[in-house]
Protein backbone atom coordinates (compact mmCIF):
# COMPACT_ATOMS: atom_id res chain seq x y z
CA UNK A 1 0.00 0.00 0.00
CA UNK A 2 0.89 3.67 -0.68
CA UNK A 3 2.56 5.42 2.01
CA UNK A 4 -0.02 8.14 4.07
CA UNK A 5 -0.02 9.47 7.93
CA UNK A 6 -2.37 8.51 9.90
CA UNK A 7 -4.62 10.59 12.58
CA UNK A 8 -6.90 8.52 15.55
CA UNK A 9 -8.98 12.02 16.50
CA UNK A 10 -11.36 11.88 19.75
CA UNK A 11 -13.07 14.77 18.98
CA UNK A 12 -14.64 16.23 16.25
CA UNK A 13 -12.93 19.63 16.53
CA UNK A 14 -9.68 17.72 16.12
CA UNK A 15 -11.03 15.59 13.20
CA UNK A 16 -12.06 18.71 11.31
CA UNK A 17 -8.74 20.64 12.05
CA UNK A 18 -7.13 17.35 10.26
CA UNK A 19 -9.20 17.65 7.78
CA UNK A 20 -8.83 21.59 6.89
CA UNK A 21 -5.31 20.33 5.90
CA UNK A 22 -3.88 20.32 2.27
CA UNK A 23 -3.32 17.36 0.35
CA UNK A 24 -6.08 14.70 0.02
CA UNK A 25 -7.06 13.43 3.72
CA UNK A 26 -9.47 10.11 3.82
CA UNK A 27 -11.37 9.50 6.65
CA UNK A 28 -11.56 5.54 7.79
CA UNK A 29 -14.68 4.06 8.70
CA UNK A 30 -14.49 0.11 8.86
CA UNK A 31 -12.04 0.29 5.62
CA UNK A 32 -13.99 -2.29 4.06
CA UNK A 33 -13.96 0.08 0.70
CA UNK A 34 -10.74 2.97 1.24
CA UNK A 35 -8.09 0.51 2.79
CA UNK A 36 -8.95 -1.97 -0.68
CA UNK A 37 -9.35 1.45 -2.97
CA UNK A 38 -6.01 2.38 -1.48
CA UNK A 39 -4.55 -0.62 -2.00
CA UNK A 40 -5.46 -1.50 -5.84
CA UNK A 41 -4.55 2.72 -6.25
CA UNK A 42 -8.80 3.90 -6.72
CA UNK A 43 -7.97 6.14 -4.51
CA UNK A 44 -5.31 8.32 -3.12
CA UNK A 45 -4.83 9.81 0.37
CA UNK A 46 -2.06 12.04 2.16
CA UNK A 47 -3.41 10.88 5.28
CA UNK A 48 -6.21 8.92 6.49
CA UNK A 49 -8.01 10.06 9.67
CA UNK A 50 -9.65 7.26 12.02
CA UNK A 51 -12.77 8.92 12.77
CA UNK A 52 -14.33 5.77 14.61
CA UNK A 53 -13.35 7.16 18.39
CA UNK A 54 -15.26 10.45 17.79
CA UNK A 55 -18.64 9.83 20.12
CA UNK A 56 -20.70 11.94 18.29
CA UNK A 57 -20.03 9.91 15.03
CA UNK A 58 -20.38 6.81 17.20
CA UNK A 59 -24.23 7.88 18.01
CA UNK A 60 -27.31 5.58 17.74
CA UNK A 61 -30.20 7.10 19.40
CA UNK A 62 -33.94 7.79 19.06
CA UNK A 63 -34.88 11.77 19.32
CA UNK A 64 -37.61 13.60 19.19
CA UNK A 65 -37.20 14.61 15.66
CA UNK A 66 -35.83 11.28 14.72
CA UNK A 67 -33.30 8.39 14.42
CA UNK A 68 -29.68 9.51 15.05
CA UNK A 69 -26.63 7.69 13.46
CA UNK A 70 -23.66 8.53 13.66
CA UNK A 71 -21.25 8.19 10.38
CA UNK A 72 -18.90 5.44 12.02
CA UNK A 73 -21.29 3.30 13.65
CA UNK A 74 -21.37 0.03 12.49
CA UNK A 75 -24.21 -2.05 10.26
CA UNK A 76 -24.13 -4.69 12.72
CA UNK A 77 -25.15 -2.42 15.57
CA UNK A 78 -27.75 -0.25 13.41
CA UNK A 79 -28.81 -3.63 11.64
CA UNK A 80 -29.52 -5.16 14.94
CA UNK A 81 -31.37 -2.00 17.09
CA UNK A 82 -34.56 -1.82 17.91
CA UNK A 83 -35.39 1.10 17.00
CA UNK A 84 -34.48 0.24 13.35
CA UNK A 85 -36.08 -2.57 13.37
CA UNK A 86 -39.48 -1.44 14.38
CA UNK A 87 -39.71 1.83 12.46
CA UNK A 88 -36.58 1.79 9.64
CA UNK A 89 -37.19 -2.10 8.46
CA UNK A 90 -35.78 -1.25 5.54
CA UNK A 91 -32.66 -0.19 6.36
CA UNK A 92 -32.01 -3.00 8.82
CA UNK A 93 -32.88 -4.99 6.03
CA UNK A 94 -29.81 -3.26 3.70
CA UNK A 95 -27.22 -2.93 7.05
CA UNK A 96 -27.35 -7.21 7.39
CA UNK A 97 -26.93 -8.01 3.24
CA UNK A 98 -23.71 -6.00 2.62
CA UNK A 99 -20.91 -8.20 2.17
CA UNK A 100 -20.04 -10.50 4.91
CA UNK A 101 -20.51 -10.89 8.62
CA UNK A 102 -16.70 -9.85 9.05
CA UNK A 103 -17.51 -6.61 6.79
CA UNK A 104 -20.92 -5.64 8.53
CA UNK A 105 -18.79 -6.14 11.81
CA UNK A 106 -16.41 -3.01 10.88
CA UNK A 107 -18.04 -1.14 8.18
CA UNK A 108 -19.97 2.04 9.18
CA UNK A 109 -22.92 3.69 7.71
CA UNK A 110 -21.49 6.80 6.60
CA UNK A 111 -19.04 5.31 4.76
CA UNK A 112 -21.22 3.27 2.83
CA UNK A 113 -22.81 6.81 2.20
CA UNK A 114 -19.57 8.72 1.68
CA UNK A 115 -18.53 5.86 -0.76
CA UNK A 116 -20.99 6.69 -2.94
CA UNK A 117 -21.31 3.81 -5.31
CA UNK A 118 -24.48 3.62 -7.06
CA UNK A 119 -25.02 0.54 -5.94
CA UNK A 120 -24.80 1.30 -2.57
CA UNK A 121 -27.24 -1.02 -0.70
CA UNK A 122 -27.89 1.12 2.21
CA UNK A 123 -28.81 4.11 0.05
CA UNK A 124 -31.96 3.30 -1.32
CA UNK A 125 -33.21 2.77 1.86
CA UNK A 126 -32.11 5.65 3.65
CA UNK A 127 -33.73 7.90 0.70
CA UNK A 128 -36.90 5.87 1.58
CA UNK A 129 -36.75 7.75 5.14
CA UNK A 130 -36.43 11.36 3.90
CA UNK A 131 -33.01 10.91 5.59
CA UNK A 132 -31.11 13.97 6.08
CA UNK A 133 -27.00 14.13 6.42
CA UNK A 134 -25.56 16.37 9.17
CA UNK A 135 -21.75 17.58 7.85
CA UNK A 136 -19.55 19.59 9.69
CA UNK A 137 -16.36 21.39 8.63
CA UNK A 138 -13.92 23.64 10.84
CA UNK A 139 -16.28 26.83 9.52
CA UNK A 140 -19.32 25.18 10.57
CA UNK A 141 -22.33 22.45 9.91
CA UNK A 142 -24.62 22.11 7.55
CA UNK A 143 -28.02 20.05 6.54
CA UNK A 144 -28.23 18.78 3.14
CA UNK A 145 -31.18 16.25 2.41
CA UNK A 146 -29.32 13.05 1.31
CA UNK A 147 -31.38 13.01 -2.17
CA UNK A 148 -29.34 15.91 -3.06
CA UNK A 149 -25.57 14.52 -1.30
CA UNK A 150 -24.33 12.18 -4.55
CA UNK A 151 -22.89 13.92 -7.60
CA UNK A 152 -21.51 10.66 -9.33
CA UNK A 153 -20.36 7.47 -9.30
CA UNK A 154 -17.84 8.15 -5.81
CA UNK A 155 -18.56 11.21 -5.67
CA UNK A 156 -20.60 13.19 -3.36
CA UNK A 157 -21.20 16.99 -2.88
CA UNK A 158 -19.19 17.18 0.39
CA UNK A 159 -16.47 20.15 -0.22
CA UNK A 160 -12.69 20.04 0.62
CA UNK A 161 -12.66 19.65 4.97
CA UNK A 162 -15.81 18.86 5.02
CA UNK A 163 -17.07 15.41 6.63
CA UNK A 164 -20.29 13.64 7.25
CA UNK A 165 -20.89 13.74 11.14
CA UNK A 166 -24.63 11.98 11.34
CA UNK A 167 -27.86 10.72 9.04
CA UNK A 168 -31.47 11.98 10.25
CA UNK A 169 -34.36 9.88 9.75
CA UNK A 170 -37.27 11.69 10.50
CA UNK A 171 -39.89 9.78 12.88
CA UNK A 172 -41.56 6.78 11.25
CA UNK A 173 -44.99 7.93 11.62
CA UNK A 174 -47.96 5.58 12.38
CA UNK A 175 -48.94 2.72 9.94
CA UNK A 176 -45.77 2.97 7.64
CA UNK A 177 -43.30 0.48 6.76
CA UNK A 178 -40.19 0.08 4.58
CA UNK A 179 -38.49 -2.41 2.58
CA UNK A 180 -35.16 -3.15 0.75
CA UNK A 181 -34.46 -5.89 -1.39
CA UNK A 182 -31.55 -6.23 -4.23
CA UNK A 183 -31.06 -8.86 -6.68
CA UNK A 184 -28.17 -10.81 -6.96
CA UNK A 185 -27.32 -14.25 -9.16
CA UNK A 186 -26.08 -15.88 -5.61
CA UNK A 187 -27.29 -15.19 -1.69
CA UNK A 188 -24.66 -13.64 -0.17
CA UNK A 189 -21.35 -11.61 -1.00
CA UNK A 190 -22.37 -9.48 -3.90
CA UNK A 191 -22.94 -6.10 -5.53
CA UNK A 192 -26.73 -5.02 -6.34
CA UNK A 193 -27.64 -5.38 -9.64
CA UNK A 194 -30.41 -3.77 -8.80
CA UNK A 195 -31.57 -2.42 -5.56
CA UNK A 196 -34.86 -0.73 -4.37
CA UNK A 197 -35.80 0.80 -1.19
CA UNK A 198 -39.56 1.36 -0.47
CA UNK A 199 -41.65 3.04 2.34
CA UNK A 200 -45.42 3.41 2.63
CA UNK A 201 -47.80 5.54 4.98
CA UNK A 202 -51.42 4.47 5.07
CA UNK A 203 -54.47 6.20 5.80
CA UNK A 204 -57.85 5.55 6.28
CA UNK A 205 -59.48 3.18 4.13
CA UNK A 206 -55.93 2.04 2.86
CA UNK A 207 -55.32 4.67 1.17
CA UNK A 208 -51.57 5.66 0.22
CA UNK A 209 -50.43 8.93 2.29
CA UNK A 210 -47.19 8.92 1.55
CA UNK A 211 -44.89 6.88 -0.83
CA UNK A 212 -41.12 7.28 -1.03
CA UNK A 213 -39.45 4.63 -4.00
CA UNK A 214 -35.86 4.81 -4.40
CA UNK A 215 -33.61 2.98 -6.54
CA UNK A 216 -29.45 1.37 -6.63
CA UNK A 217 -27.61 0.37 -9.61
CA UNK A 218 -29.70 1.75 -12.52
CA UNK A 219 -27.94 5.65 -12.98
CA UNK A 220 -25.04 7.34 -11.88
CA UNK A 221 -26.35 7.71 -8.64
CA UNK A 222 -28.87 6.08 -6.41
CA UNK A 223 -32.05 7.99 -6.88
CA UNK A 224 -35.98 8.52 -5.89
CA UNK A 225 -38.46 6.95 -8.55
CA UNK A 226 -40.61 10.17 -8.20
CA UNK A 227 -42.96 9.43 -10.69
CA UNK A 228 -43.79 5.69 -9.05
CA UNK A 229 -44.14 7.64 -5.58
CA UNK A 230 -46.83 10.28 -6.98
CA UNK A 231 -49.20 6.99 -8.96
CA UNK A 232 -49.40 5.68 -4.89
CA UNK A 233 -49.99 9.11 -3.22
CA UNK A 234 -53.56 9.61 -2.78
CA UNK A 235 -55.10 6.52 -4.30
CA UNK A 236 -56.42 3.41 -2.70
CA UNK A 237 -53.56 0.59 -2.26
CA UNK A 238 -54.72 -2.28 -4.74
CA UNK A 239 -52.19 -4.78 -6.16
CA UNK A 240 -53.18 -3.51 -9.68
CA UNK A 241 -51.94 0.00 -7.95
CA UNK A 242 -48.42 -1.62 -7.01
CA UNK A 243 -47.84 -3.17 -10.85
CA UNK A 244 -49.00 0.60 -12.10
CA UNK A 245 -46.26 2.07 -9.65
CA UNK A 246 -43.73 -0.64 -10.32
CA UNK A 247 -43.97 0.02 -14.12
CA UNK A 248 -43.74 3.68 -12.87
CA UNK A 249 -40.32 2.81 -11.16
CA UNK A 250 -38.87 2.06 -14.33
CA UNK A 251 -39.06 5.66 -15.68
CA UNK A 252 -36.09 6.80 -13.24
CA UNK A 253 -33.59 3.99 -14.22
CA UNK A 254 -31.28 5.16 -16.77
CA UNK A 255 -28.84 1.73 -16.26
CA UNK A 256 -26.34 0.96 -18.26
CA UNK A 257 -25.21 -2.58 -19.57
CA UNK A 258 -21.96 -3.77 -17.76
CA UNK A 259 -21.00 -7.51 -16.36
CA UNK A 260 -23.81 -7.62 -13.58
CA UNK A 261 -26.72 -7.01 -16.32
CA UNK A 262 -28.13 -5.42 -19.39
CA UNK A 263 -29.70 -2.31 -19.27
CA UNK A 264 -33.11 -4.38 -20.11
CA UNK A 265 -32.54 -7.08 -17.61
CA UNK A 266 -31.87 -4.20 -14.79
CA UNK A 267 -34.79 -2.26 -15.98
CA UNK A 268 -37.06 -5.44 -15.83
CA UNK A 269 -35.59 -6.23 -12.06
CA UNK A 270 -36.85 -2.46 -11.21
CA UNK A 271 -40.29 -3.57 -12.15
CA UNK A 272 -39.98 -6.63 -9.93
CA UNK A 273 -38.18 -5.57 -6.87
CA UNK A 274 -40.36 -2.23 -6.71
CA UNK A 275 -43.56 -4.31 -6.82
CA UNK A 276 -41.95 -7.31 -4.12
CA UNK A 277 -40.66 -4.36 -1.46
CA UNK A 278 -44.19 -2.69 -1.99
CA UNK A 279 -45.51 -5.81 -1.03
CA UNK A 280 -43.51 -6.39 2.17
CA UNK A 281 -44.10 -2.77 3.12
CA UNK A 282 -47.96 -3.33 2.72
CA UNK A 283 -47.46 -6.40 4.48
CA UNK A 284 -45.46 -4.90 7.61
CA UNK A 285 -48.34 -2.34 8.49
CA UNK A 286 -50.68 -4.83 8.62
CA UNK A 287 -48.77 -7.14 10.50
CA UNK B 1 5.91 4.70 12.49
CA UNK B 2 3.40 4.60 14.54
CA UNK B 3 3.22 3.22 18.41
CA UNK B 4 0.28 0.94 19.27
CA UNK B 5 0.06 -1.19 21.87
CA UNK B 6 -2.60 -4.19 21.47
CA UNK B 7 -3.47 -7.16 22.88
CA UNK B 8 -3.43 -10.37 20.75
CA UNK B 9 -4.80 -13.96 22.39
CA UNK B 10 -3.95 -12.20 25.47
CA UNK B 11 -0.50 -10.71 25.28
CA UNK B 12 -0.08 -7.28 25.36
CA UNK B 13 2.36 -5.87 22.33
CA UNK B 14 4.25 -2.79 21.85
CA UNK B 15 4.68 -2.14 18.58
CA UNK B 16 6.40 0.79 16.22
CA UNK B 17 4.32 0.52 12.77
CA UNK B 18 3.95 1.93 9.35
CA UNK B 19 0.55 3.10 9.23
CA UNK B 20 -0.14 1.24 5.69
CA UNK B 21 0.15 -1.82 7.72
CA UNK B 22 -2.80 -4.08 7.38
CA UNK B 23 -3.31 -6.12 10.60
CA UNK B 24 -2.95 -9.09 8.32
CA UNK B 25 0.86 -8.23 7.81
CA UNK B 26 1.29 -7.28 11.42
CA UNK B 27 0.13 -10.45 12.93
CA UNK B 28 1.73 -12.34 10.29
CA UNK B 29 5.41 -10.54 9.59
CA UNK B 30 5.81 -8.99 13.01
CA UNK B 31 4.23 -11.44 15.68
CA UNK B 32 4.95 -14.95 13.19
CA UNK B 33 1.68 -15.62 13.87
CA UNK B 34 1.09 -16.52 10.73
CA UNK B 35 -2.07 -19.36 11.15
CA UNK B 36 -4.47 -16.02 9.74
CA UNK B 37 -3.83 -16.49 6.13
CA UNK B 38 -3.89 -14.09 3.41
CA UNK B 39 -5.79 -15.57 0.32
CA UNK B 40 -7.83 -12.73 -1.64
CA UNK B 41 -6.32 -9.23 0.39
CA UNK B 42 -9.28 -7.56 -0.81
CA UNK B 43 -12.10 -8.53 1.90
CA UNK B 44 -13.72 -11.61 0.24
CA UNK B 45 -12.47 -14.79 1.28
CA UNK B 46 -12.25 -14.52 4.64
CA UNK B 47 -8.97 -16.20 4.99
CA UNK B 48 -7.85 -13.81 7.19
CA UNK B 49 -10.27 -13.72 9.88
CA UNK B 50 -9.61 -12.51 13.20
CA UNK B 51 -11.47 -10.99 16.11
CA UNK B 52 -11.19 -7.97 16.87
CA UNK B 53 -13.26 -6.96 20.50
CA UNK B 54 -15.33 -10.37 20.01
CA UNK B 55 -15.96 -9.62 16.29
CA UNK B 56 -15.04 -10.93 13.15
CA UNK B 57 -13.01 -8.90 10.89
CA UNK B 58 -11.04 -8.82 7.54
CA UNK B 59 -7.33 -8.65 9.08
CA UNK B 60 -6.67 -7.31 5.33
CA UNK B 61 -8.94 -4.60 5.58
CA UNK B 62 -7.81 -3.25 8.73
CA UNK B 63 -5.03 -1.21 9.28
CA UNK B 64 -2.83 -1.75 12.57
CA UNK B 65 -2.74 1.90 13.52
CA UNK B 66 -6.48 1.47 14.16
CA UNK B 67 -5.94 -1.10 16.43
CA UNK B 68 -4.42 0.59 19.57
CA UNK B 69 -5.89 -0.53 22.47
CA UNK B 70 -7.91 -3.38 20.78
CA UNK B 71 -7.79 -6.75 21.82
CA UNK B 72 -7.84 -9.42 19.14
CA UNK B 73 -7.60 -13.11 18.25
CA UNK B 74 -6.55 -15.42 16.08
CA UNK B 75 -6.56 -19.18 15.38
CA UNK B 76 -3.78 -19.42 17.37
CA UNK B 77 -5.69 -18.09 20.31
CA UNK B 78 -8.84 -20.61 20.15
CA UNK B 79 -7.19 -23.30 21.60
CA UNK B 80 -6.68 -22.99 25.16
CA UNK B 81 -3.10 -24.86 27.03
CA UNK B 82 -2.63 -27.10 24.13
CA UNK B 83 -5.79 -28.31 24.08
CA UNK B 84 -8.19 -27.89 20.68
CA UNK B 85 -11.16 -25.84 21.48
CA UNK B 86 -14.86 -28.13 20.44
CA UNK B 87 -14.76 -26.04 16.58
CA UNK B 88 -11.19 -27.50 15.83
CA UNK B 89 -12.21 -30.81 16.83
CA UNK B 90 -15.54 -30.90 15.31
CA UNK B 91 -13.21 -29.86 11.89
CA UNK B 92 -11.10 -32.53 12.39
CA UNK B 93 -13.76 -35.28 13.01
CA UNK B 94 -16.51 -34.39 10.13
CA UNK B 95 -13.24 -33.99 8.03
CA UNK B 96 -14.34 -30.46 6.77
CA UNK B 97 -11.36 -29.75 5.43
CA UNK B 98 -9.00 -30.47 2.43
CA UNK B 99 -6.21 -28.28 2.17
CA UNK B 100 -6.62 -26.00 5.03
CA UNK B 101 -5.82 -22.81 4.04
CA UNK B 102 -9.30 -21.57 5.06
CA UNK B 103 -9.69 -23.39 7.72
CA UNK B 104 -8.66 -20.69 10.64
CA UNK B 105 -10.29 -18.37 9.14
CA UNK B 106 -13.45 -20.70 9.61
CA UNK B 107 -12.31 -21.75 12.78
CA UNK B 108 -12.60 -18.34 13.91
CA UNK B 109 -16.06 -17.50 12.35
CA UNK B 110 -17.53 -20.11 14.05
CA UNK B 111 -16.48 -19.87 17.52
CA UNK B 112 -17.76 -16.21 17.03
CA UNK B 113 -20.71 -17.64 15.56
CA UNK B 114 -21.35 -20.20 18.21
CA UNK B 115 -20.45 -17.37 21.03
CA UNK B 116 -23.24 -15.39 19.49
CA UNK B 117 -25.64 -18.44 19.25
CA UNK B 118 -25.31 -21.56 20.29
CA UNK B 119 -27.60 -23.75 18.35
CA UNK B 120 -27.68 -21.71 15.32
CA UNK B 121 -30.47 -23.24 12.36
CA UNK B 122 -28.69 -24.29 9.16
CA UNK B 123 -29.15 -20.77 7.05
CA UNK B 124 -27.91 -19.47 9.81
CA UNK B 125 -24.74 -21.32 9.60
CA UNK B 126 -24.76 -21.09 5.96
CA UNK B 127 -25.37 -16.99 6.22
CA UNK B 128 -22.74 -16.36 8.93
CA UNK B 129 -20.11 -18.10 6.94
CA UNK B 130 -20.78 -16.68 4.13
CA UNK B 131 -18.01 -14.53 4.17
CA UNK B 132 -14.97 -17.37 4.48
CA UNK B 133 -14.92 -19.34 1.16
CA UNK B 134 -13.50 -22.45 0.88
CA UNK B 135 -12.61 -24.12 -2.78
CA UNK B 136 -12.15 -27.22 -1.88
CA UNK B 137 -14.94 -29.22 0.40
CA UNK B 138 -17.95 -27.96 -1.27
CA UNK B 139 -19.13 -26.95 2.65
CA UNK B 140 -21.03 -29.84 3.54
CA UNK B 141 -19.05 -31.03 6.03
CA UNK B 142 -18.15 -27.84 7.34
CA UNK B 143 -21.82 -27.32 8.39
CA UNK B 144 -21.47 -30.38 10.33
CA UNK B 145 -18.64 -29.56 11.71
CA UNK B 146 -20.04 -26.26 12.63
CA UNK B 147 -23.60 -28.22 13.74
CA UNK B 148 -21.45 -31.25 15.77
CA UNK B 149 -19.64 -28.24 17.42
CA UNK B 150 -22.23 -26.35 18.62
CA UNK B 151 -23.81 -29.43 20.08
CA UNK B 152 -20.61 -30.55 21.71
CA UNK B 153 -20.21 -26.93 23.26
CA UNK B 154 -24.08 -27.31 24.40
CA UNK B 155 -23.26 -30.17 26.02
Amino acid sequence: MPDFDFAQPTSLDEALSLFAADGEVRALVGGTDIVDQLKTGRRNADMVVDVKRIPELQRLEVEDDGLHIGAARSLTDIGEFPAVLAGYKGLSDSAVLIGSWQIQNRAGLGGNVCNAAPSGDTIPALLSHDTKAIVASSSGRREIELSDFFAGPGQTVLQKGEILVELILPTSPANSASSYLRFIPRNEMDIAVVGVGTFLQLGSGNTVEKARIALASVAPTPVRARAAEEVLEGNVLSDDLIETAAMAAVEAATPITDVRGSAEYRRELVKVLTRRTLGIARDRISS
Amino acid sequence: MKHISMTVNGDQHELLIDPSWTLLETLRDRLRLTGTKEGCSNGNCGACTVMINGRTANACLVLAAEMGGNEITTVEGIATQGKLNPVQEAFIKDGALQCGFCTPGFIVSTTALLQRDPDPSEEEIRTRLAGNLCRCTGYDKIIMAVEDAAAMLRG
